[in-house]
C-alpha cells in the first residue's frame, strides 16, 4: 500500500480538492469507522444516552397519560383544534427530509461529497419520521381505532375517504418511511459485511452476519446492487419532494385564510430541506469532533451544507414575502387580515422569531469565513431548527386562532403535557440516534472508499 | 490430483487497476465461471468481466406499474363500489384526488421491487458460501481485491489455473473447498 500512498501525495497537488483528507488508505477508512462500533463508547456518549433515555421515559409517561385521560390534557380550545401535536408532526417530518435528499437527489446529481454524510443523515431521517408519526397517531384521541386510517377490510364494511388530504398524508409519510428504510438498509449491506468480517466475538459474528445477508463483495452482485441503488434514488427523488407537498395539502386544501394558498407545497419543501440540513449540521459537528472524523466529514462538507441552508433559507424568505404579496394582491379581506394578524397580532412574537431565525440568520452564510467557523455554524443551525418549529407554530396556531368570525376567536397556550410530549420526542430521536452511532457504521464505508482518488483504476496514470 | 470437494481458486490483488487488468485477462483466457470481489464497485469492472447490463431496472418498472394500478384500483373500487359516499358533492371517482395515492403506491411498488429484485438476482440472503472458508477472503470487505475461478468452469485445471493466476499477478493463491 505504500506505493498507493506515495501516489496519493503526488496526485493531491494536481487533482480537484480531495473529498477525504489526510493520508487515508482503504484499510484506514475501514479501521477508523468500524472501530467506533467495536470499542467502548466515550464518556460523552453515556451521558448523552442516559439523558436521552430519561426524556424517552418522559415521552412514555406523557403518552400513557394522554391515552388514559384524552386530548383534553392539551391546550386545545374551540377554534384551535390543532395545537403543538401537529406543529411537532410537521417539524419532525421536515427534519426528515435532509436524509433522503442527500442520499437520493445528490446521488443522481453525482455529488460525491454526499458519501461522508449520507449514512447518518438517512438514519436521522428515519428517526425523525418515527417521531413525526407518533403525533398524528396520538392526536386521534382514541388510539385503539387507529386502524380506521388504513384501507383494511372490516366488519363495518367501511372504507377510508381517499379524497381527504389527511389520508394522503398517511400514505405519503408511511411510504416515505418505508422507502427511506429500504434505501438505508440497502446502503448498509456492504458495510455490515465489513463489520461481520472484522467481528471477534460470537454475538457480533452472528448479528452482523445475519444483517449482511451473506454479502461477498462479488462484482456480479455489485452490478445489480448499484442498479437497485440507482433505482431507489430515482424513486426517492420525486417521493422526497412529494411528501412535504402532501403534508402541506393538509392545510392548503382547507378554506382557512392563511392556509388556503397554492404556494404551500414548494414553500413547505424548501422549508423542510432547510430544517433538515440544519439538523444534519447540528448533529455532524459534535459527532465529527467526538469521534475524530474531521478528515472524513471535512470543513468542505460543512461549507456545502451551509450553502444549501443559505439557498433554502432564502427561498423560505421569498415564500414569506410572496404570501404577503398574494394576500394584498388577492384583495381578499380575510386573507389580508390573516397575514397582518400574523405579523402584528397576538402571535407577532412567534412570527418575528421565525423571520429572524429562518431568513436573517442564514444570510450569515454569504461569508466564507462564517461558513467555515464551527461555532457560527453550530449556533446558526440550532437557530434554524428553532425558527422552523416556529414557522409551523405560526402557520397552525395564528391561522386557526382568528378565522372568519371574530366571536369565534381565541388565544392558545400549551399545557405542561404539550411541552413534555415535545421534549420527549427529542428523547426518542436522540436515543435512537445514539444507538445507531454505537452499533452501526455511521459513515458509508464502501461509498467513501469509492470516491477516494485511488479507487479510480486509472489513478496515477499520466494522460 | 484434484481434491474431492473443490469449489475453486482464489487470488489476491492489491489495487483497482490490478483487479481490472486481471478481470480482462481472465475473460480473454476463456474462463466463464469466475468472479471479482472488491470492497467497493470498481469503475469499468463490469465491462472487463464481460457482464451484461443488470435487469433490475425492468423489474422496478414492473413493480411501479403494479403499485400504481393497485393504488388506483383500490381507490376506485372502495369509493364507487364498496363504500360510495357523496362528500361535498364531488364525484365518486375523483381521479384528481386519487392521483396522489396512486403516485405514492407506484413509488412503494418500485422500491420493493428494487429490493426484492436485487435480492433475487444476487441470491441473497445466502449465509453460507465456500469462499467464506478462506481467512484471507475477509479482506475483500476491507482493502484487498480478489479473483475467484470456479471448479465447474470447463477450463479449470488445478495446475494451469494456478500458473495462470500467478502470471497475471495474483498473490496468496488459495484452493477453496466446499
Amino acid at each position: 500500500m505504500s506505493d498507493t500512498n506515495k501516489n496519493i501525495e503526488q496526485m493531491n497537488d494536481i487533482q480537484e480538492a480531495p473529498l477525504v483528507l489526510g493520508n487515508h488508505t482503504f484499510g484506514s477508512i475501514t479501521e477508523k469507522i468500524s472501530s467506533i462500533t467495536e470499542t467502548p463508547p466515550p464518556k460523552g456518549w453515556w451521558l448523552a444516552f442516559l439523558f436521552s433515555l430519561s426524556l424517552l421515559g418522559l415521552l412514555q409517561v406523557s403518552i400513557l397519560y394522554l391515552i388514559w385521560e384524552g386530548t383534553g390534557i392539551w391546550g386545545l380550545n374551540n377554534p384551535i383544534g390543532w395545537g403543538w401535536a401537529i406543529v411537532n408532526f410537521v417539524f419532525w417530518v421536515g427534519i426528515g427530509h435532509a436524509g433522503t435528499l442527500i442520499s437520493a437527489v445528490l446521488f443522481l446529481f453525482r455529488q460525491k461529497w454526499r458519501t461522508a454524510i449520507n449514512r447518518f443523515a438517512e438514519a436521522m431521517t428515519i428517526f425523525a419520521v418515527m417521531c413525526a408519526l407518533i403525533f398524528p397517531g396520538i392526536h386521534i384521541g382514541r388510539v385503539w381505532v387507529a386502524y380506521y386510517m388504513f384501507p383494511i377490510p372490516n366488519s363495518m364494511l367501511m372504507w377510508p375517504n381517499f379524497r381527504s388530504p389527511l389520508l394522503w398524508d398517511v400514505f405519503a409519510v408511511g411510504t416515505y418511511f418505508t422507502v427511506s428504510l429500504l434505501f438505508w438498509y440497502v446502503g448498509l449491506i456492504p458495510d455490515f459485511a465489513t463489520l461481520r468480517d472484522r467481528a471477534k466475538t460470537k454475538v457480533r459474528k452472528v448479528v452482523y452476519g445475519i444483517l449482511a445477508l451473506g454479502w461477498r463483495s462479488s462484482n456480479r452482485h455489485w452490478q445489480n446492487y448499484e442498479q437497485a441503488y440507482l433505482m431507489l434514488a430515482g424513486l426517492s427523488t420525486p417521493l422526497v419532494l412529494s411528501v412535504h407537498s402532501i403534508v402541506s395539502t393538509d392545510f392548503a386544501i382547507s378554506l382557512l385564510p392563511g392556509w388556503h394558498t397554492t404556494i404551500f407545497p414548494p414553500y413547505f419543501v424548501a422549508g423542510a430541506i432547510f430544517s433538515g440540513f440544519a439538523m444534519v449540521i447540528t448533529l455532524a459537528i459534535p459527532v465529527r469532533y467526538i469521534y475524530g472524523l474531521e478528515s472524513i466529514i471535512t470543513m468542505g462538507h460543512l461549507d456545502k451544507m451551509a450553502k444549501i441552508m443559505l439557498v433554502t433559507g432564502s427561498m423560505v424568505g421569498y415564500a414569506y414575502s410572496m404570501e404577503f404579496f398574494i394576500a394584498w394582491y388577492s384583495n381578499n379581506t380575510y386573507e389580508s387580515f390573516a397575514f397582518v394578524n400574523r405579523a402584528f397580532g397576538p402571535y407577532a412574537w412567534a412570527y418575528w422569531i421565525m423571520i429572524s431565525c429562518n431568513v436573517i440568520v442564514p444570510q450569515l452564510f454569504w461569508s466564507k469565513k462564517l461558513r467555515n467557523s464551527i461555532p457560527v455554524l453550530f449556533i446558526a443551525s440550532i437557530f434554524a431548527n428553532i425558527g422552523m418549529w416556529f414557522e409551523r407554530f405560526v402557520i397552525v396556531i395564528s391561522s386557526l386562532s382568528r378565522d372568519y368570525l371574530p366571536s369565534n376567536w381565541d388565544y392558545y397556550s400549551p399545557t405542561i403535557w404539550d411541552v413534555t410530549l415535545f421534549l420527549g420526542s427529542f428523547g426518542l430521536f436522540f436515543t435512537l440516534f445514539l444507538l445507531f452511532l454505537r452499533f452501526m457504521p455511521m459513515i458509508a464505508i464502501s461509498e467513501v472508499k469509492g470516491v477516494m482518488p485511488e479507487a479510480d483504476p486509472h489513478h496515477g496514470e499520466k494522460h | 490430483m484434484t481434491p474431492k470437494n473443490l469449489y475453486g481458486m482464489l487470488a489476491e490483488f492489491q489495487t483497482p487497476k490490478e483487479i481490472l487488468d486481471a478481470a480482462n485477462a481472465v475473460r480473454k483466457e476463456g474462463y466463464i465461471d469466475f468472479d471479482c470481489h472488491t470492497p467497493f464497485p470498481v469503475h469499468g469492472l463490469d465491462d472487463a468481466m464481460g457482464l451484461k447490463r443488470s435487469i433490475v431496472g425492468f423489474i422496478v418498472g414492473i413493480g411501479c406499474v403494479v403499485g400504481a394500478t393497485a393504488g388506483l384500483t383500490l381507490q376506485w373500487w372502495s369509493s364507487t363500489i364498496a363504500y360510495p359516499i357523496i362528500i361535498s358533492g364531488k364525484p365518486l371517482f375523483s381521479w384528481q384526488a386519487f392521483m396522489i395515492i396512486t403516485f405514492v403506491l407506484m413509488v412503494l411498488g418500485g422500491a420493493f421491487s428494487a429490493l426484492i429484485g436485487m435480492f433475487h438476482l444476487n441470491r441473497i440472503p445466502t449465509f453460507y458460501h465456500p469462499l467464506f472458508n478462506s481467512e484471507q477472503f475477509k479482506k475483500a470487505t476491507d482493502d484487498k481485491f480478489f479473483v475467484s475461478i470456479e471448479f465447474k468452469d470447463p477450463k479449470f485445471d488445478i495446475e494451469d489455473t494456478r500458473k495462470f493466476l500467478e502470471i497475471i499477478g495474483g498473490k496468496n493463491i488459495e484452493v477453496i473447498e466446499e
